[in-house]
């Protein structure tokens, strides 16, 4: 089907799908076929102009695609067909919501004669996917197709970035009509503001010039805007502090100076105490997640606050906002760092970042090293040292993925996948594939625990057929660890449900699906375990045999102030 | 402080889209204290006349989500507006009907239709007198009431 950009065929629904595909770049796809969505999978057969991988599960299809979304900055492009193919789903759509993730996702349906009628695997999938994305489509008729899936990226991929569900009826995709891809597109309703209002630009910069303690509050906008080098330049020239949100990982490098470390709950206590005793807070694309503020009444209360964000719904939403800028970072930043450049001394924060530095020496991020046996920071700490930034790290969900981001010592942006609003355990596996298809050159490390494993450990499957290496990195402790901490600090040790003692053996689990797998109970088997993983080129399972009752420090309380973090546990 | 407001949508007028704005305030928990909805003639929009409450930093939420909304044209909210409800009273003819003619009279009121044992009268007025006008009625012991919910239009 070798056509020209705008020539017009005459083709099917399924076939406009894989043409659109084609005409958006698309070079990979997940999914899971079923019955309403065959038709498309007959085209997906015929085609070569992308790849497609059989997941295991359609919720491992969306994470797979998600992470690819993550780590590419691209489209992620899933299929599933209808009824539990769509609601197996819909945890993935909420995970990409959440964290404003730019997906296309398609869907089998009945044929629209059979809409209502309670068919065989009939779901109202708009009807639930309503709430969990940035926007969905039933296809009604076969020549609105291109321009629903047109529209379906653009949205998608622009604004705030978001997953759009479209559903697609199975007599739909028999239809034929006519097929001519939209090279511009203009919609009526939604029109993303990019450019920043200049005159609150201005002020914004009149704001940072008298501030005294100013810093930068860095969200997952710094990196869905592409905006990390021009951040690390306007740190740099300005000499302000930054602290990063789980988000905005890898935005400044690890060993820059002027990075005070992870934001929040469990954010370094130099970051949270950053927060709390500025006087001018620079927001750049975070959302005031209730894991960041704390207590809102105490949140940042010496501070007025600029904030940039593309989506006005942000802004004010829970604090209340000095300067708000409504743009795209990037380009709010392009107008930005000329006049920072030019009017902002770095000297002049000179006694504010000598603070901050003070706060660092008495209370720096650390965990207990040990011989006996293997602290989780430590594993987390030695493939940092190890591989640096030769790998792409993505987490499940837990003390885990806490860890990750207090230790990894990240260098890039992208370099870092972990689903931060939805918490959505079983994300780390599908997701570090999808992440390994859009960083190739790089090793892809999933950090996770022994509970969140388990909630997708059938893409082992995937990892093999799809020739897609990722190495698992169980930190096991027999526990939900997490919700362990929590049961000890607040429960008075009623571990209700979350002993994990009985657990397969990891090893032959992985073995069994054609991987390898290693028991590591010191830190010299953990070094040869992971050489060996690197080698083997297939999907890796390490199970690491850390500290039981390690805990997640520091620590803000749910509700509590930044300022007044939990630095230390003692039984 | 719990304040009224009332907010005029501007949308594409498509599949879902009422879908869309109910579960929007049912989803954040605003409420809603009446929603109407017609087409707005020569186009390929509807209007939805929608009146809330909530404290100010709700209602600004209201307004941003609702403008987030991809098929969302417009979002009015208006603090000069001609605001206009409509309400049907079934009153039985039993009921002696004194004062009845003056007190339409008094809230453009008219008789819309009746039946064998009833009448129905019809006011259409601003969302505070049509409400006295309810309470007024009342003596005439209406067996049904039909509120429309509000619309309005910005000066």
């Amino acid at each position: 089907m070798e056509k020209l950009q705008g020539e017009v065929m005459e083709i099917s629904g399924s076939q406009m799908v894989i043409e659109a595909l084609r005409h958006e770049e698309v070079e990979v796809v997940f999914g899971y076929p079923g019955g309403a969505i065959m038709n498309v999978y007959d085209e997906v057969y015929k085609q070569n102009y992308f790849k497609h991988i059989l997941t295991r599960h359609e919720q491992a299809a969306l994470h797979a695609a998600d992470g690819y979304a993550r780590a590419s900055g691209r489209v992620g492009v899933a299929f599933v067909t209808s009824g539990p193919g769509f609601t197996n789903a819909v945890t993935g759509l909420a995970t990409a919501y959440m964290d404003s993730v730019p997906m296309v996702v398609i869907s089998g349906q009945v044929p629209i004669t059979m809409i209502g009628t309670d068919a065989f695997q009939e779901i109202d999938a708009v009807g639930i996917s309503r709430p969990c994305v940035k926007h969905n489509y039933l296809v009604k008729d076969v020549s609105e197709l291109p321009r629903i899936l047109k529209e379906a990226f653009y949205i998608a991929r622009t604004g705030r970035p978001g997953p759009v569900h479209v559903d697609l009826p199975k007599d739909v995709t028999a239809q034929i009509g006519k097929f001519e891809y939209p090279k511009t597109i203009s919609m009526q309703t939604y029109k993303p503001t990019l450019k920043g209002n200049i005159r609150q630009i201005k002020k914004a910069v009149e704001a940072i010039k008298n501030a005294k303690r100013p810093i930068f509050y860095l969200g997952g906008g710094v990196i869905n805007s592409g905006a990390s080098s021009l951040v690390r330049e306007m740190a740099a020239v300005s000499g302000i502090p930054a602290v990063e949100t789980l988000m905005a990982r890898g935005t400044l490098r690890y060993d820059d100076p002027l990075l005070l470390g992870m934001v929040g709950m469990h954010g370094s206590y130099v970051a949270n105490m950053g927060m709390s005793e500025a006087d001018l807070m620079i927001a750049f694309g975070p959302r005031f997640d209730d894991r960041v503020t704390g207590k809102l009444s105490e949140f940042a209360k010496h501070a007025k606050i600029i904030h940039v964000d593309i989506d006005p719904s942000s802004i004010g939403k829970l604090v209340d906002v000095d300067y708000p800028i409504v743009g795209d970072l990037k380009n709010v930043l392009e107008t930005m760092l000329p006049r920072v450049k030019e009017e902002i001394d770095p000297n002049k924060y000179q006694n504010w970042r000598e603070l901050l530095s003070r706060y660092n020496d008495i209370h720096p991020l650390k965990y207990e090293d040990s011989n006996e046996v293997i602290k989780p920071q430590w594993v987390i700490e030695q493939v940092g040292r190890t591989l640096g930034d030769k790998a792409i790290v993505t987490t499940d969900v837990g003390q885990h993925q806490m860890w990750s981001a207090q230790f990894y010592p990240f260098t890039f942006p992208r370099q870092w996948v972990s689903s931060g609003g939805l918490g959505t355990m079983g994300f780390g596996l599908p997701a570090a594939m999808g992440a390994k298809w859009a960083q190739k050159d790089k090793i892809s490390i999933n950090f996770t625990g022994d509970g969140s494993i388990l909630m997708n450990i059938q893409e082992l499957m995937t990892a093999i057929e799809s020739k897609t290496p990722v190495i698992n990195i169980i930190l096991n402790n027999n526990f939900l660890g997490m919700v362990r901490q929590w049961q000890t600090f607040f429960y008075d040790k009623r571990y209700s449900s979350t002993d994990l003692n009985m657990q397969p053996d990891f090893v032959k689990l992985v073995e069994s699906f054609g991987g390898v797998g290693f028991h590591v109970e010191t830190k010299e088997e953990f070094d040869k375990a992971l050489d060996a993983a690197i080698k083997s080129g297939v999907v890796a399972l390490i199970d690491v045999k850390v500290n039981r009752l390690e805990n997640v420090l520091p620590m803000v309380p749910a509700g509590g102030t930044l300022y007044n973090m939990m630095l230390d546990y003692k039984d | 402080m719990d304040l009224r407001r009332v907010i005029s949508v501007i949308v594409l007028n498509e599949h879902g889209v009422l879908a869309r704005i109910s579960g929007l305030f049912a989803g954040r928990g605003y409420n809603i204290d009446s929603l109407t909805v017609a087409p707005v003639p020569n186009t390929n929009l509807s209007r939805l006349t929608i009146v809330t409450s909530g404290n100010s930093r709700v209602l600004e939420q209201i307004v941003k989500q609702l403008h987030k909304l991809i098929p969302t044209y417009k979002v009015i909210e208006s603090c000069e507006f001609v605001e206009k409800e409509m309400a049907l009273i079934k009153i039985p003819l039993k009921e002696s009907f004194d004062g009845l003619d003056a007190m339409l009279k008094a809230y453009n009121g008219v008789i819309a239709n009746s039946g064998d044992d009833f009448i129905v009268v019809m006011v259409a007025d601003d969302t505070p007198r049509v409400a006295s006008f309810l309470k007024a009625v009342k003596k005439y012991n209406p067996t049904e009431i039909v509120m429309g919910g509000s619309v309005a239009m910005d000066l």
